[in-house]
């Protein structure tokens, strides 16, 4: 890899004044941006760490219920101190990459990257949660915007992630098992006002919502209420480790997986 | 550079590198602990795996200033002083966990982080945590024995495959 200056800020105001320089790129625990640093698929002239900011780690539940996850917080520790508060979500982050992955990799980084495989833009997109910068704040169906694309603007930092808790939730993913990613994740959260069902690791346009399970499961919360929807396999991901019919398939599969982990 | 200081195996250690330096070239190179492998470098077989503040990750993957001020450990540090295996290592001796042996530094280091976490896993606990560490001479069986063994359990009913 190229190498590159190095900041280690201790607060979001000196991340971000940091993140002005020219080509200075954020770094989470790096799972995801060393590789592709290694692969020279980017050449950013400083990189700055946010793990060194007390303020963005941690899980806390604030005082509506919702349970807010700090920027850089590990999947590890979500997976650890996220249990009690939105089991759903600690289990999708008990499952991402493998315990030495999970001790590094961080919500923030995750969600900010948006790969259209990873599973937390699923948790994320499917719970409605809000993405809460030092700008702004970001509701989760405004904030994915197709393939490793999101709403952040150049040296916004993603400060912490909150998710309202739904009744009943559950992540199932069919594992890749080479890379860990999902071959396909599905999201189900019911709340009292309807229910949410995101997908990720099928479209090309990265993690998205079904909206006829939605609307199908907010009528009738049951497995049986999914006979007969269907995804369309067009704009699903083809490779050699699914074709797009198969992952059309896939998705329905696990969402009715996913209601009957619910009940 | 960059003057990384931290504490590897109970030593104060310090050096200058690059902020592109990951921990295991810091560890391999300028303190000439080679027991950390190299395996693939992305991140995948898990030969790397080290103990950064007590938690397993993949050295390969980490840059060295990250560690900075950090509790790092290595294989090195597993056995002891006057070089008698611990539990584990032994383990790994007594059911024949490794062939060639490339992996198995790694291998140690994360079933010591499992063990830490979960001092009694089932097999299937241990096969579960094992995901991320590769090993090529398909070995795992023994070296799923040997984990359980060393956490003290009754390993003599677990047939070799």
């Amino acid at each position: 890899m190229y190498n590159f200056e190095f900041e280690k800020p201790s607060t979001i105001a000196d991340a971000v004044a940091a993140l002005g320089d020219e080509d200075a790129q954020a770094l989470g625990g790096g799972q995801t941006l060393i590789p592709t640093l290694k692969q020279r698929l980017a050449s950013p002239s400083a990189l700055v760490s946010l793990s060194g900011i007390a303020e963005m780690q941690g899980v806390c539940v604030e005082d509506d219920g919702s349970v807010a996850i700090g920027g850089a917080t590990p999947h590890a520790v979500v997976a650890r101190e996220a249990a009690g508060s939105y089991p759903a979500l600690a289990a999708l982050a008990g499952q991402i990459g493998d315990p030495a992955v999970r001790n590094r990799g961080t919500i923030g980084g995750s969600v900010a990257n948006n790969d259209p495989a990873a599973c937390y833009p699923a948790g994320v997109l499917g719970s409605g949660a809000t993405i809460v910068t030092n700008t702004r704040q970001i509701a989760a169906d405004d904030f994915f915007e197709g393939m490793f694309s999101t709403a952040l603007e150049e040296g916004e930092i993603i400060t912490s992630v909150r998710f309202p808790v739904p009744q009943a939730a559950s992540y199932q993913k069919f594992l890749q098992p080479a890379s860990r990613f999902a071959l396909v994740g599905v999201y189900v959260a019911r709340f009292a006002d309807g229910v949410r069902v995101a997908v990720t690791g099928a479209s090309e346009d990265g993690v998205f919502r079904w909206s006829e399970a939605e609307q199908a499961l907010s009528k009738e919360f049951r497995a049986d209420a999914l006979m007969g929807l269907s995804i369309n396999p067009m704009n699903m991901i083809g490779d050699l480790h699914g074709s797009k019919d198969y992952r059309a398939h896939l998705v329905a599969v696990m969402t009715k997986r996913a209601v009957a982990a619910c009940l | 550079m960059t003057q990384v200081s931290m504490t590897v195996n109970g030593k104060s250690v310090s050096g200058d590198v690059e902020g592109r330096t990951l921990l295991s070239g810091f560890l391999r190179d300028h303190l000439s602990l080679t027991g950390t492998h190299v395996g693939c470098d992305t991140a995948q077989c898990g030969a790397c795996v080290v103990h950064v503040n007590g938690g397993a990750v993949k050295s390969c993957n980490m840059l060295a200033v990250e560690a900075d001020g950090a509790e790092v450990g290595t294989i090195e540090g597993q056995a002891a002083t006057d070089g008698s295996l611990n539990t584990i290592q032994q383990a790994f001796q007594d059911h024949h966990g490794l062939q060639c042996g490339f992996c198995t530094p790694g291998m140690v280091m994360s079933a010591a982080a499992l063990l830490k976490e979960n001092p009694r896993p089932t097999e299937a606990e241990v096969r579960k945590y094992l995901e991320g560490n590769l090993c090529r001479c398909t070995g795992y069986h023994n070296i799923v024995k040997a984990i359980l063994a060393a956490s003290g359990q009754d390993v003599s009913s677990i047939a070799a495959e």
